[in-house]
């Protein structure tokens, strides 16, 4: 909401809808109060017509949990240390009487078992119906046996000492346990969050020469829509009047506001930090780059990643194995020491057991680790590919675009005026990017371009064409037997030459350069102390190549491959038994991208969904490859610590309760901070130094 | 005497245990595209069937206050979905292969699964 009459608007609308009966929707607290009939309306009928007005919803019940479980935790631990205070035999005597006394002890025992713990009855009670069985299990099962040997206790029914104190630490020590996993789980996705807060809920639209504002969802393509100076652009689109800087930098990552004007595509959910401008709406809706970006990154939260295979299949079988290595505790003790000792190490079984860690390891660290690149402009596809970015050891990039601005300009004209005028015409009928750059060099002439007949397209080596009876060739020096020398001293320095010619008589050279993006050469430095091997791929010669490659500090490249050739070239790679990361561009270079083990493709306008890249990257700077495979590698190096803590806590502390070396309170402790901590480890992600 | 009563009993428990949770027969509800799920315990019905192919909607009501089954996710379908309390969400998605797409609670500790024909 960003006025008063937003919150009027939604109060309105709300009272209006059959089954609510108030609704008061306040501005300054963001919160509405809704009253309503649960048999004519559903809260997320409600949530819905909120959302189609163009705002968003929360429900507060996560906090109230989360508050509900704090109280719990109070109420268990103080009883349970008062509890511990009446009997442990070297304080007790300092306690007063009524602490001592059975009876008194039995009374907040049971409040602790069946109010404070009630929850894990009722979930062990909605389980065991379907035959399944949940951390729950354990913990009721573990403390109603100390319960209920405390009661028989204390009525006389078996002679010893209570273990009141005992069930009441337990549920104490659990439900903290709990309160602090789900204060910590909470923060796990806290990028995410921010990225759909980005979301802006009204537009101002021009309409009938008037200016309205509208809910997000009723803008349409086409729209013309005014921005002015701190304001979100609401959809994303393209400026046709007005000059601004925008500020990219929560969507792309990009740190420096980007300048646009008239032509410019602006992106939804970024800030208009300058001047006043236009647009016309390009996409809305699940369109927009921002919906995608959400997409893709909950799409990447939501999958499967193969390390995590054996976890699932244990945790499928875990809590019944858990039960029965219980029970043969049980048996065991009882034969070999006797019952007292049996019950207190099966009860610390129960209780040590966690399965919650086992489950969380995985997708906390994914989790934070996709929402952190998202932050940053890197999008990971999904788990899978997280673990193929940590195995990576060689990237190749491609040239044209990738590692160069993709905008080539013609730089050197061997043989007049008259060769770039014929060039410029046989290329007005090519859309390789060599060839705009020859057109647009053309168009900065005074000479016009001439009609061509018989339009060839050689792939990959140029085009040829007749232009006023004569049939020319426009193409690489690899075309012809003899090229002059001139060719040689441009490749030299990096340029990309095309040679005019009439049959096998050359009439001219064009040499055209493109230009190194300013980050091409930290990144690759970047790569090469990570200990990752970098190649160049491209089109052009050897010469060519192996200048761009020496000025970026490539150390290896494949020279005059056809865009068709390029997967073979990875598949070299692969053969010499490398892991390979291709960079490109996601359009052209699609199917190089499918066969390296990960494609990297630089996203291009406002579409990130491109079905070729394992990652991609929605700003356009190169540091992004160093940055995506670092996070890629922290991410993982997480997962894996946090798999083999789950994994370790449990093969290690399991045999120990069973064999009598932990106290069933000590039990209670580990399991409360085993889950805390794997979900603790995956939030460290977010100081991990990547830079 | 007592010690052989405690043992046998106890191998009768562990033979129970693994009856109990282990040895559950899979029941798979007809191939639909529409389906309903209740959340509160586990999943019911826990196996679903589909068609291969064609859209399907999978409607999730959890009435469960536990809090670990508040996440659902079909991981090989890159679908994760949180389930207000008592309140439905719905899942649309297409299969285009036929298989066994598992699906599970947010800490993996409650499973089903989809079956697509």
């Amino acid at each position: 909401m960003h006025c008063a009459s937003c919150a009027a608007t939604i109060s309105k609308v709300l009272r209006r809808t059959p089954g609510v009966s108030s609704a008061n929707v306040n501005y300054a607290t963001e919160k509405a109060q809704i009253k309503f009939d649960s048999a004519q309306i559903t809260l997320e009928k409600i949530s819905q017509i909120i959302s189609s007005l163009g705002y968003s919803t929360t429900s507060q019940d996560k906090d109230r949990q989360i508050n509900i479980l704090f109280m719990k935790f109070v109420i268990s631990a103080v009883f349970a240390a008062l509890a511990l205070w009446g009997s442990l035999p070297a304080i007790s005597s300092t306690a007063p009487a009524l602490l001592q006394s059975l009876p008194f002890q039995l009374v907040l025992a049971t409040l602790v078992q069946f109010w404070v713990a009630w929850d894990f009855y009722r979930s062990t009670w909605n389980s065991l119906k379907h035959r399944a069985a949940n951390m729950d299990t354990l913990i009721v099962l573990g403390t109603t046996v100390a319960y209920i040997y405390s009661v028989a206790v204390t009525f006389g029914q078996i002679s010893g000492m209570p273990y009141f104190d005992t069930s009441m630490t337990i549920i104490a020590l659990i439900i903290l346990g709990k309160w602090l996993e789900a204060r910590a789980k909470g923060k796990t996705s806290e990028a995410i969050k921010k990225l759909i807060q980005l979301q802006p809920k009204t537009a101002r639209v021009l309409r009938d020469g008037q200016e309205i504002d509208l809910p997000i969802s009723e803008v349409q393509v086409g729209d013309h829509i005014r921005l002015r100076p701190g304001e979100k652009v609401p959809v994303d689109g393209k400026v046709v009047s007005g000059e601004t800087s925008i500020d990219e930098s929560m969507v792309t990552g990009e740190s420096i506001p980007v300048y646009k004007h008239t032509g410019d595509l602006v992106i939804g959910g970024t800030l208009n930090t300058s001047g006043a401008i236009i647009l016309s709406a390009a996409k809305v809706g699940s369109a927009t780059m921002l919906a995608q970006i959400i997409k893709l990154v909950e799409q990447a939260q939501a999958s499967r990643a193969p390390i995590q295979k054996l976890a699932d299949v244990i945790s499928s079988y875990f809590v019944p194995a858990v039960l029965m290595i219980a029970v043969a505790t049980f048996a065991g003790w009882y034969i070999t020491t006797g019952y007292l000792p049996a019950m207190l190490n099966a009860i610390a079984v129960l209780i040590i057991a966690c399965p919650c860690a086992l489950g969380l390891a995985t997708p906390t660290a994914l989790v934070v680790g996709t929402g952190l690149a998202a932050q940053k402009g890197i999008l990971i596809k999904d788990a899978e590919n997280l673990e193929i970015a940590y195995k990576v050891s060689h990237v190749v990039f491609d040239k044209t675009g990738t590692l160069t601005e993709g905008k080539p300009v013609v730089t050197d004209i061997v043989g007049g005026a008259k060769i770039l005028q014929i060039a410029a015409s046989l290329d007005a009928n090519s859309e390789h990017p060599l060839a705009s750059a020859i057109v647009a060099a053309g168009a900065k002439t005074a000479l016009k371009a001439l009609p061509v007949t018989g339009f060839k397209n050689l792939a990959g080596k140029g085009v040829e064409g007749t232009i006023s009876k004569i049939k020319y060739t426009l193409g690489t020096p690899s075309l012809f037997s003899s090229v002059p020398a001139d060719v040689a001293k441009l490749e030299k320095q990096g340029k990309t030459v095309v040679v005019l010619a009439i049959g096998k008589k050359i009439l001219g050279v064009i040499a055209i350069a493109d230009t190194l993006r300013p980050t091409a050469t930290n990144a690759i430095s970047q790569l090469t102390r990570q200990k990752i091997g970098t190649s160049l791929i491209t089109g052009d010669n050897p010469t060519t190549a192996a200048a761009i490659a020496k000025t970026a500090g490539i150390s290896r490249f494949f020279a005059q491959v056809r865009p068709q050739d390029k997967a073979a070239a990875i598949r070299q790679l692969q053969s010499e038994g490398h892991v390979v990361a291709m960079v490109g561009d996601g359009i052209n270079d699609a199917p190089a991208l499918s066969a390296a083990n990960i494609g990297i493709a630089m996203a291009t306008g406002t579409d990130v969904a491109i079905e070729a890249a394992g990652i991609t990257l929605v700003n356009k700077d190169l540091h992004s490859i160093p940055l995506a495979l670092r996070l890629s590698r922290s991410t993982l190096r997480t997962i894996k610590t946090n798999l083999f803590w789950a994994f370790i806590y449990n093969v290690v502390l399991i045999p120990a309760a069973a064999f009598g070396v932990l106290s069933p309170i000590l039990a209670a402790g580990a399991m409360a901070f085993s889950s805390v901590s794997v979900v603790g480890n995956s939030l460290l992600l977010k100081r991990a130094r990547l830079s | 005497m007592d010690k052989i009563i405690v043992v046998a009993s106890s191998l009768g428990l562990i033979g129970f245990i693994y009856w109990f949770f282990l040895g559950k027969k899979e029941n798979t509800s007809e191939i639909s595209t529409d389906i309903k799920i209740t959340v509160s315990g586990g999943y019911s019905p826990e196996s679903v069937t589909i068609p291969v192919g064609q859209p399907v909607k999978i409607t999730l009501t959890r009435t469960d206050p536990t809090d670990c089954q508040e996440e659902f996710v079909i991981p090989d379908l890159k679908i994760k979905k949180t389930l207000p309390l008592n309140t439905p969400v719905t899942v649309t998605f297409t299969v285009t292969s036929p298989g066994r797409y598992s699906f599970h609670c947010g800490m993996n500790m409650y499973h089903g699964q989809i079956i697509a024909r």
